[in-house]
């Protein structure tokens, strides 16, 4: 006991005395030095592993393509630089075309989403139909393979000889891209909504607003904020779904390289395509691991959404 | 005339009743505690109050008209009653500025300026003036419960109910928040106050009220239910909680 009283560890008592004094004056002990220049030996010891892991396998994957007996004809049928060029500008044109289809449809489809995600939401028996209706919806065009969908519209609709039924493969090309991803996007929406605590709701709803004004001020924007990474998910994959549009002929990437490689018998048109939807979607697929690290750095600091 | 009349409530959960025949009148300018274990039912009878849950027998009114009737609108009933929760329930994507202002400017139409003009106000009335433009996380409980406070004031309510709302709070931020609600006796408002603090009961109360397991035991001054309860089971109650701050 007297040992205790009489010989507190220094470094313990201090702060107590005078903690930004204390703070201000700290040097790195020699344990400190040592245990981080050990932890700089560790970080360069596993980059020089992951390098050569890294060369190692690209080496042994080039190896086994380039010496497989088909390699010459790929590299002739995929890999052509003549070919690749010639096609370049076509598949680009087209590309732009698919870049005009996905902004389009990107748009439509937040706002049917976020829409049909709020019918599901309303408690009032008036609006059984309609949420019956929303209900409907999504069951049905989730269910529908995306390119069976363009086929039932873009030839389906025009057959139907309706009166100002639009007959422009582009646009009953968006019309299908936004129904069937509409239906994904409502539930991606719907989820968000859910995810708001009820004591939300229930704070909001005990000041008086009206159910609209809760969803509209209090829940909404709390849930959107929270759906954002897997929103960008899906629009990545629409990005690259905007190339089934190709089955009902509008001159889009696919359609265009497609074209090319017929008429020459060569593939490199279909790896410019390709390059260039990657060009589209990697930097999207990034901006999807940003904001999804910064939520979940928020929620582990606490923070406001 | 009674504010507030409760008059045999009752409210169910999957064949459990958690209120078993609730009576209880409420006069203007009365603070009113309801004690009892957790589970006793006190935050569903102030939830019941404010429509948040719909009971299952019995009526309640406010200001001499029945709230529970069908045709109520409970957006009506809620204009006229604050409510201030456990967990403060602040709304975490608006400062504190808009959540003050949010109800006063979309339910009661008060023009933005004006609310934000009463907002401020309030807040500085409750020590808050410097956290206006804060998000509710950069607060402590206390501040973040007292902003709850200020939200619900910010309508001008008849009556204010506090579910619990130190329960969630470090036993150094309590004071904080029961100095706001002595402020509030002080300047008239009724309110009925679900709590665990008995001294503050003991202290604020004109009337105590004790439920256990959804039934209203016994009802009294503070003096009568703390220094002479008629029934036993509030004395054990009132016991095993002295027995727990002795610890």
């Amino acid at each position: 006991m007297t040992e205790g009283e009489a010989a507190p560890p220094a470094d313990s008592d201090a702060p107590e005395a005078a903690a930004p004094a204390a703070l201000a004056q700290w040097t790195k002990s020699d344990r400190q030095i040592r245990r981080e220049a050990d932890l700089r030996r560790r970080a360069r010891r596993s980059t020089s592993i992951a390098t050569a892991s890294t060369i190692v396998v690209a080496t042994a994957v080039v190896v086994a393509v380039t010496a497989s007996p088909g390699w010459p004809r790929v590299q002739e049928a995929f890999f052509n630089p003549s070919q690749f060029a010639a096609a370049f500008p076509d598949v680009w044109r087209g590309f732009l075309l698919n870049v005009k289809i996905f902004l389009i449809a990107e748009l439509l489809i937040l706002i049917i989403g976020l829409v049909v995600a709020l019918v599901r939401t309303l408690r009032s028996p008036v609006f059984f139909p309609l949420r019956a209706a929303a209900v409907f919806y999504t069951d049905v065009f989730r269910g529908i393979p995306t390119i069976l969908l363009i086929y039932l519209i873009g030839f389906g609709i025009p057959a139907l000889e309706l009166q100002g039924a639009p007959n422009d493969p582009v646009t009953l090309g968006i019309i299908a891209l936004v129904l069937s991803y509409g239906a994904y996007v409502a539930e991606v929406f719907r989820s968000g909504i859910e995810s708001v605590h009820p004591s939300q709701r229930a704070a909001a709803r005990s000041l008086a607003l009206s159910h609209g004004q809760t969803m509209r001020y209090v829940v909404v924007p709390q849930a959107v904020r929270r759906v954002i990474p897997p929103l960008l998910n899906d629009f990545v994959s629409l990005q690259k779904d905007t190339a089934l549009v190709s089955v009902l002929g509008p001159l889009e990437a696919l359609r265009q390289a497609s074209i090319h490689a017929s008429s020459t018998f060569n593939y490199a048109p279909y790896l410019c395509a390709a390059l260039l939807f990657i060009a589209l979607t990697v930097p999207m697929a990034r901006l999807t691991d940003h904001l999804a690290a910064r939520t979940a750095r928020r929620q582990m600091a606490g923070g406001h959404l | 005339m009674s504010l507030l009349t409760v008059e045999g409530v009752w409210k169910n959960y999957h064949h459990h009743s958690v209120l078993r025949g609730i009576d209880l009148e409420v006069a203007p300018h009365e603070v009113v505690c309801l004690i009892g274990a957790s589970g006793s039912g006190k935050s569903t009878l102030l939830r019941c109050v404010n429509l948040l849950e719909t009971i299952d027998d019995g009526a309640i009114y406010l200001d001499g008209s029945d709230i529970t009737e069908v045709r109520t609108d409970p957006d009506d009933v809620r204009r006229r009653i604050g409510m201030v929760f456990q967990s403060y329930n602040l709304f975490p994507h608006m400062t504190v500025l808009d959540n003050v202002t949010l109800a006063p400017r979309k339910v009661h139409k008060t023009r933005p300026d004006q609310a934000e003009a009463e907002a401020r106000e309030l807040l500085a009335r409750f020590g808050l003036a410097d956290k206006a433009d804060e998000y509710p996380d950069r607060l402590s409980g206390g501040q973040q419960q007292r902003v709850a406070i200020v939200r619900s004031l910010a309508t001008q309510p008849r009556l204010l109910l506090l579910d619990e709302v130190t329960s969630a709070l470090d036993p150094t931020l309590v004071t904080e928040v029961l100095a706001v609600i002595r402020e509030l006796k002080d300047a008239g408002m009724t309110m009925i106050i679900a709590t665990h603090e008995m001294g503050f009961a003991r202290d604020i109360a004109d009337t105590v009220c004790f439920l256990e397991g959804g039934v209203l035991l016994e009802h009294g001054s503070p003096e009568q239910i703390f220094t002479t309860p008629a029934h036993p089971r509030t004395r054990g109650f009132l016991q095993r909680v002295l027995d727990a701050d002795r610890l």
